[in-house]
């Protein structure tokens, strides 16, 4: 019996305008990204509540990974300067909790960028394969 | 020992009333013990001479207390604000939770106020009386006799580096400013020094200690949420079960970060956790962070200005 590797869970949310677009182009083109990246579309970047975030880390996912439009070209004009700031300081208060920073990332894909999307993922996905399992944000509080 | 005597604060909060300018005082009352002082409406003068107390124990900000007050009745109520405490007014003013016009604001000059875990520590359980005698502690306990302790050793965390001064007044008692020389970043910079593996042990053995009490949240005065995502409507032990796995665990993390931008940085979060968590070692984190990357913040400073988190530059630093 062969024993499969177990591949790391990465949760990506995208933008429904930029980053949604540009990662079904990726498939469009069939460029080649892992199947363990559950794909979550919201209407903006700028919907992902930090919370969204802890849920999936809570849930199981290894890894969260934050796509929206380039900033400036966010299709409600400012959502992404807001994503910005929010997952700046998020992200830097889980590192200082002692969670890995590889394990989080936000990406700014465009609809015309399959490929950027597929590439992405993929070094995303080998970053977190590298840390192995989440344990530290499943429980951070760790009650029996 | 205050630099502002309590006769001063009495004679303040005398005067209001007797004019009719407010009909009720918010202040702090004595407790059973010296130490355990709470918060209390005064309905006259009588009442506030009785047990009116303002000492090294007068920790608790009425700031959010006013969201509550002020809808009782068109009369203006007075309101005794340390240093720290007037930040917390402006902020909830900033985010209109009530009417500045409904208030008597009377600033007082505070000079630190004490921890009694410190003081606990040294001078153990069962104290039935705290005095302070030229910079000292006689603390008179049912055990050890009396133990002596240097008031600057049993100062509150948040008081111990206090730069604040009364941002918002109608009268002011004293110069209402604070000069303390520490730092209060200095012990989250000794924290990012630390590795991951390290951080993580820090926090889970902090944060593992928690008994979800919800005292933190319900005495800060940036959770005004009037309904709260740690709710759980369902519970039958109102506001104190957890609302379901998931922000039972995640609990810190998200409430630091929905009041971050707007906390203040009052200390009553730490104050009165009953586990002594210092949880503002997580706002301090979003302080020292917001000033690095968008430059020097003080939640509640100004009136009306833009919280970090509400705005944006298009040059902002990537995450
Ligand atoms: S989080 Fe703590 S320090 Fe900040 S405003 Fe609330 S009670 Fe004050
Ligand atoms: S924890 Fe969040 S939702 Fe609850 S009162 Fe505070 S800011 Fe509001
Ligand atoms: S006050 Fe302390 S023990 Fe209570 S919920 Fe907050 S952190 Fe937990």
């Amino acid at each position: 019996m062969q024993i499969e590797e177990k591949k790391p869970l990465i949760a990506a949310f995208c933008c429904n305008w930029c980053s949604y677009a540009g990662a079904d182009l990726a498939g469009n083109n069939r460029l080649n990204y892992p199947d363990n990246v559950k794909i979550i579309r919201v209407p903006c970047s700028c919907r992902v509540d930090p919370t969204f975030i802890l849920r999936a880390f809570q849930r199981g996912a290894d890894g969260v990974l934050i796509c929206g439009c380039h900033p400036g070209d966010c299709h409600y004009t400012t959502g992404n300067y807001y994503t910005r700031r929010r997952m700046t300081l998020l992200f830097s208060m889980l590192e200082y909790l002692g969670i890995e920073k590889e394990r989080t990332r936000v990406e700014w894909v465009s609809a015309a960028e399959g490929a950027k999307f597929a590439q992405t993922v993929n070094e995303f996905t080998a970053a977190v394969s590298a840390l192995g399992e989440n344990r530290r944000l499943e429980d951070l509080r760790c009650k029996e | 020992m205050q630099r502002i005597n309590r006769s001063e604060l009495i004679k303040a909060a005398a005067k209001l009333i007797e004019s009719g300018e407010a009909d009720r005082v918010l202040g702090w009352k004595k407790g059973e013990f010296d130490y355990d002082v709470t918060p209390y409406v005064f309905n006259s003068i009588d009442e506030i001479e009785k047990d009116f107390v303002w000492g090294d124990f007068c920790g608790a900000n009425f700031s959010k207390y006013l969201i509550k007050e002020t809808a009782k009745s068109d009369k203006k109520v007075a309101v005794f604000l340390k240093p720290c405490d007037t930040y917390s007014f402006n902020q909830l003013l900033i985010e209109h939770r009530f009417e500045r016009e409904k208030v008597c604001v009377i600033g007082v000059s505070c000079s630190g106020m004490a921890d009694i875990r410190k003081i606990k520590d040294t001078a153990g359980e069962g104290i039935a009386k705290i005095e302070e005698q030229d910079g000292y502690l006689n603390v008179f306990t049912l055990y050890d006799g009396i133990v002596k302790i240097d008031s600057k050793d049993a100062l509150a965390e948040r008081c111990l580096c206090c730069t604040k001064r009364c941002v918002v007044y109608d009268e002011l008692l004293g110069d209402g400013e604070n000069k303390a020389d520490n730092d209060r970043f200095a012990k989250v910079e000794e924290l990012e020094e630390l590795t991951e593996e390290q951080r993580y042990a820090f926090w889970k053995s902090e944060l593992s200690k928690c008994i979800r009490c919800n005292a933190c949240r319900d005495v800060c005065p940036a959770c005004t949420c009037e309904k709260c995502v740690f709710d759980d409507p369902r519970s039958v032990l109102e506001n104190k079960a957890a609302a379901n796995e998931f922000e039972e665990k995640l609990y810190h993390i998200i409430r630091a970060f929905h009041v971050a931008g707007r906390c203040t940085d009052c200390g009553e979060c730490s104050r009165v956790c009953p586990q002594n968590i210092p949880l503002h070692l997580l706002n301090r984190k979003f302080i020292k962070d917001i000033n690095a990357f968008y430059g020097q913040y003080q939640a509640g400073e100004k009136a009306g200005q833009r919280a970090p988190l509400v705005d944006y530059t298009t040059e902002d630093r990537e995450p």
